[in-house]
């Protein structure tokens, strides 16, 4: 019984060891995901991001279509490398809310002239109180809301071509 | 995979740049949000809003607490932090409503719950051990039993 | 032609250490074959002599900035201070490996060449075990961290060193607290050493007992190198943040601590003989355990190496071969050694072994919030362990290990009673009971602190009780050595609580010509100028700071370009005074002309790192004391030696 004690600190090392192999061999998570996944949207009411705009309020996502919320801004480097490719999604159907952060609306509108505009509305957050409610953590940033404005899914980082299909999967889920 | 890790070197780095930080790859052009670097003018208030500040991680610069970080989302939250407290909730709030959208990493303090219990009860049978130990050591003039 | 020469002695410093392995094994078996057994200790020191030529050629690369080699081109700048050069040659993962090596080899020939005191079988297995564990952290840096790697092609220019990195501070925290990590694989030699041969002695314990000082006291000097550099280059105003690189360096302490009182108790009592085997295990497991932490990446941290989970593979395997073997050999063999006496309740050693389990328990409590995460991760759950939930937990053990230190240095060996200490435990209780009423009253600080100041005011007059109604100049330098530790104990304590409950903290904006106040200190913000640094521009506030109508202090933080890299810091300024420091951080210009201004007033922080380095200087006068006790022991034995060899008649 006493020797027994002795293999102790042995077992717990290993212990340890494993786990310490087994998140070696995990890619390593460096996102902060949001836990309001299934959540109503936070109610929330931003104003547009441009003169002449549309503003952007929760309520708006409660009218039965899915939608995406695109976290994005204009100086953000990503969010260039994403814009070819919010087009194909809003070709392909998606409407996708933009949400900018921390911008100004002539970097907004140099920007959509540049990379073309895929958003049905865009509204200004200066203090990303927006993004704290939805849990977000850094931009660009993606959210699949479902008609009745709850929170189905996020992506983190920029839409990539891979992605696309993956984000209308999920539109079409939120749909159901 | 290499790309993802040399990325997360470089956001690192940009992190450890000390106060005034401007990361060398992008810069919002927007002046940080009003109550990022300002105190607020009730004493016990700000006091209370920066004890939490250092309890929450920034979520850009994950080796941080916000009152440490420069990154403009710390400032951003910062900001929120200081005006909820203002606005009279306390600090616990403002901690509850933050662990509800980004769970509990976001919070320096674990409290107990499904996935921190071991954190509470380890402790304890750490110190029975030790009591254990102790007492088995200590005291053998009293006790002939092995 | 000088990067291969530096790999060719890395290379036969790694063959030599395979050779040390070997014939310190092999003279274990056949103690008859004198080729063998006397090969042991020249094969080590050997070994060091190539080690140390190898890092010294890393130096002499950096120095001149051969920029065809991949390490200097990536981490060095040829217009960058020579100082600064020179110590970036370990500021970065390959070289500090290297310097990590480099500490082990000399450590080991240290002991080849002085140690004579321990049985000579446990010797050689001291010896191949230092082989043996040297070899595999040659073998890491020969096969995934080359530092003597060429580039194809020379760059015309270096990347240049992270500016934090370009301080002092780079030159006097990694290799002091190399030193202390890898002085620590000498204690783990010598339980493996004794491990195997099963002798585990008083004089073992009094042959082990320098080499852990020694290595405690440059860990000691490295922990509190590190928190001050932290605490002015950060420019955050904190001097510990429970980061996990942090943790890192403070369990080996912890574990080096505990094992540094119970080899005590095993060379005056016989008594702790596993416990003090089973410490020396950890001790080194801890350092191991920390480089695997820092450069794995696999915790989230603040202080990062570029992160390369390859390397993590590596050093995760080393662990579990070197850990894993001697906690092996710990459960196989620990059992044959017998434990030792028990003790009365109220005696010295009593006092040590509470002591000891107690930092071993907050040795578990760092342990576990720090790799907790990592657990948590693997059942997919992320949750963040920080300061709230060290410092809480963390005290709840430490402060009765802080009571028991205070009474432990007052009771005599084997056997005491409290009656005998009566006198001075009324006293202590009396200065307790002041400080409750004066901090508690006067201030009305929070339970943690007030529970530090408390206790430092006691722990500051009772760690002087030993010297009471002794002749001061009889009084064994081993003696002022423990004085001088738990009275570092105690004024770090105190620096550590005061800070805590008394600090004032402001962050204005001001224009030129305005002021503020924090604390006690009214701060005036007289201008703003360039200024120019060898590689770097900045902007520099002029603040002057006076209390009442007293004489004005400057402070000139400054917000720096620097070029290559190009990367902006902040310096922070600072002003000491007996009681405390004021710190200032200057940021970001506002629109309206007027600049943020960040400042901290907090009083009596500097005892914090007194506190370290008394605890070190402790250290020193003891591992001085201990060795002039040895060289006497020694002369006085030689000479009975040759006295009797006069005696015998020819």
């Amino acid at each position: 019984m006493n020797r027994l004690w002795l293999y102790l600190p042995l077992a717990v090392f290993f212990l340890l060891l494993g786990f310490a192999a087994y998140q070696l061999s995990q890619p390593k998570d460096e996102f902060v995901r949001s836990a309001m996944i299934g959540q109503p949207l936070p109610n929330f009411t931003l104003p547009a991001a441009m003169p002449g705009g549309q503003g952007v309020s929760a309520s708006d996502f409660a009218d039965g279509q899915p939608r995406l919320l695109n976290f994005w801004a204009s100086w953000c480097l990503p969010c260039v490398a994403e814009a070819p490719h919010l087009d194909t999604l809003r070709d392909e159907g998606a409407t996708i809310i933009g949400i900018a952060i921390r911008d100004r609306p002539e970097d907004i509108a140099r920007f959509i002239g540049q990379h073309g505009n895929p958003y049905a509305a865009i509204a200004s957050d200066d203090i990303s109180a927006v993004q704290l409610a939805l849990g977000s953590s850094g931009l660009p940033e993606t959210f699949v809301i479902d008609g009745r404005g709850v929170v189905r899914y996020q992506h983190i980082g920029d839409v990539r071509a891979e992605h696309v299909p993956v984000l209308l999967a999920e539109l079409r889920k939120a749909a159901r | 995979m290499t790309r993802t890790l040399s990325l997360a070197a470089a956001a690192l780095a940009a992190c450890l740049i000390a106060w005034t930080a401007v990361p060398a790859a992008a810069q919002d052009a927007l002046p940080p949000a009003p109550y990022a670097y300002r105190e607020l003018d009730d004493s016990r208030q700000e006091a209370a809003a920066r004890a939490l500040m250092h309890d929450l991680r920034c979520v850009t610069c994950q080796g941080q607490s916000i009152a440490d970080s420069d990154a403009p989302m710390a400032g951003d939250m910062r900001h929120f932090v200081r005006t909820r407290i203002a606005a009279g909730q306390n600090a616990e709030e403002v901690r509850g409503w933050l662990e509800q959208r980004y769970g509990d990493y976001i919070s320096y303090r674990p409290s107990f719950g499904r996935a921190t219990w071991p954190l509470f009860v380890l402790p304890v049978l750490l110190g029975l051990i030790a009591l254990v130990i102790i007492l088995r050591r200590v005291g053998g003039t009293r006790s002939a039993v092995q | 032609m000088m990067a291969e020469l530096g790999l060719a002695a890395l290379w036969l410093a790694a063959a030599l250490a395979i050779l040390q392995l070997v014939t310190g094994i092999w003279s274990m078996r056949a103690p008859e074959l004198v080729a063998i057994t006397g090969a042991v200790r020249p094969v080590t020191i050997l070994q060091a002599v190539f080690a140390a030529l190898s890092f010294t050629v890393l130096l002499y690369l950096f120095a001149v900035t051969d920029l065809s080699v991949e390490l200097v081109a990536a981490n060095s700048h040829t217009a960058k201070p020579l100082l600064y050069k020179i110590t970036g040659a370990w500021g970065n993962h390959e070289g500090s490996m290297l310097l990590w090596v480099t500490v082990m080899a000399l450590s080991g020939a240290l002991i080849a060449g002085v140690e004579y005191r321990l049985p000579e079988r446990t010797m050689q297995a001291v010896l191949a075990c230092q082989g043996f564990v040297a070899a595999g952290f040659y073998a890491f840096l020969l096969f995934s961290s080359n530092p003597f790697a060429r580039l194809p092609q020379p760059l015309a220019e270096g990347n240049g060193l992270n500016p934090l990195l370009q301080d002092v501070g780079l030159a006097l925290h990694p290799p002091t607290l190399y030193i202390g990590y890898v002085g620590l694989s000498v204690a783990f030699s010598f339980a493996v050493g004794a491990l195997v041969t099963r002798q585990v002695t008083p004089d073992f314990a009094r042959a082990m007992r320098p080499w852990v000082l020694g290595a405690w006291v440059f860990l000691t000097l490295g922990i509190t190198a590190g928190s001050y550099w932290a605490y002015y280059e950060l420019g955050w105003g904190g001097w510990w943040f429970w980061d996990p690189v942090e943790n890192a360096s403070l369990m080996p302490w912890l574990a080096a601590t505990a094992l540094l009182h119970s080899v005590s108790v095993l060379a005056a009592r016989d008594a702790l003989r596993t416990w003090t085997l089973m410490l020396g295990v950890l001790a080194f497991s801890m350092s191991m355990l920390g480089t695997f932490l820092v450069r794995s990446g696999i915790l989230t941290s603040v202080h990062a190496f570029a992160v390369d989970p390859q390397r993590g593979t590596f050093i995760l395997i080393l662990l579990a071969i070197y850990i894993g073997g001697a906690l092996l050999l710990f459960a196989l063999r620990a059992g044959a050694v017998a434990e030792g006496e028990r003790f009365s309740v109220a005696s010295r050693e009593s006092a040590l072994v509470v002591n000891n389990v107690l930092l071993t328990a907050i040795l578990g409590i760092v342990l576990l919030g720090t790799l907790y995460p990592l657990l948590a991760e693997a059942f997919g759950e992320r949750v963040s362990v920080g300061p709230p939930y060290f410092n809480l937990v963390g005290a709840i053990f430490a402060l009765p290990m802080l009571a028991v230190l205070a009474i432990g240095p007052l009771l005599r060996w084997r056997r005491d009673s409290l009656q005998r200490i009566s006198r001075p435990l009324i006293v202590l209780a009396a200065v307790g009971g002041a400080a409750l009423v004066l901090t508690a009253v006067l201030f009305g600080v929070g339970f943690l602190p007030l529970a530090g100041l408390v206790l430092a005011a006691v722990l500051a007059v009772a760690s002087v009780m030993p010297l009471s109604g002794r002749n001061l100049r009889r009084v064994p330098l081993a003696v002022w050595g423990m004085v001088a530790a738990h009275l570092g104990v105690a004024a770090a304590l105190f620096g550590m609580a005061s800070e805590s409950a008394f600090t004032s903290e402001r962050l204005v904006a001001l224009a030129p010509g305005q002021a503020t106040q924090v604390g006690p200190w009214q701060v005036r913000f007289a201008a703003v100028q360039p200024v120019a640094g060898p590689n770097w521009t900045a902007l520099e506030a002029r603040l002057e700071a006076r209390i009442g109508t007293g004489a004005p202090v400057v402070l000139t933080p400054q917000a720096r370009s620097f070029w290559a890299p190009a990367q902006q810091t902040t310096e922070a300024a600072l002003a000491t005074s007996w009681n405390g420091q004021l710190y200032a951080v200057m940021g970001g210009a506002a629109d309206d002309g007027r600049w943020q201004i960040r400042l901290w007033w907090k009083p009596f922080v500097t005892f914090i790192w007194y506190g370290g380095g008394l605890i070190a200087l402790g250290g020193a006068l003891s591992l001085a004391g201990r060795v002039a006790d040895d060289l006497k022991r020694r002369r006085v034995r030689a000479r009975g030696a040759r006295r009797r060899a006069q005696m015998v008649p020819a």
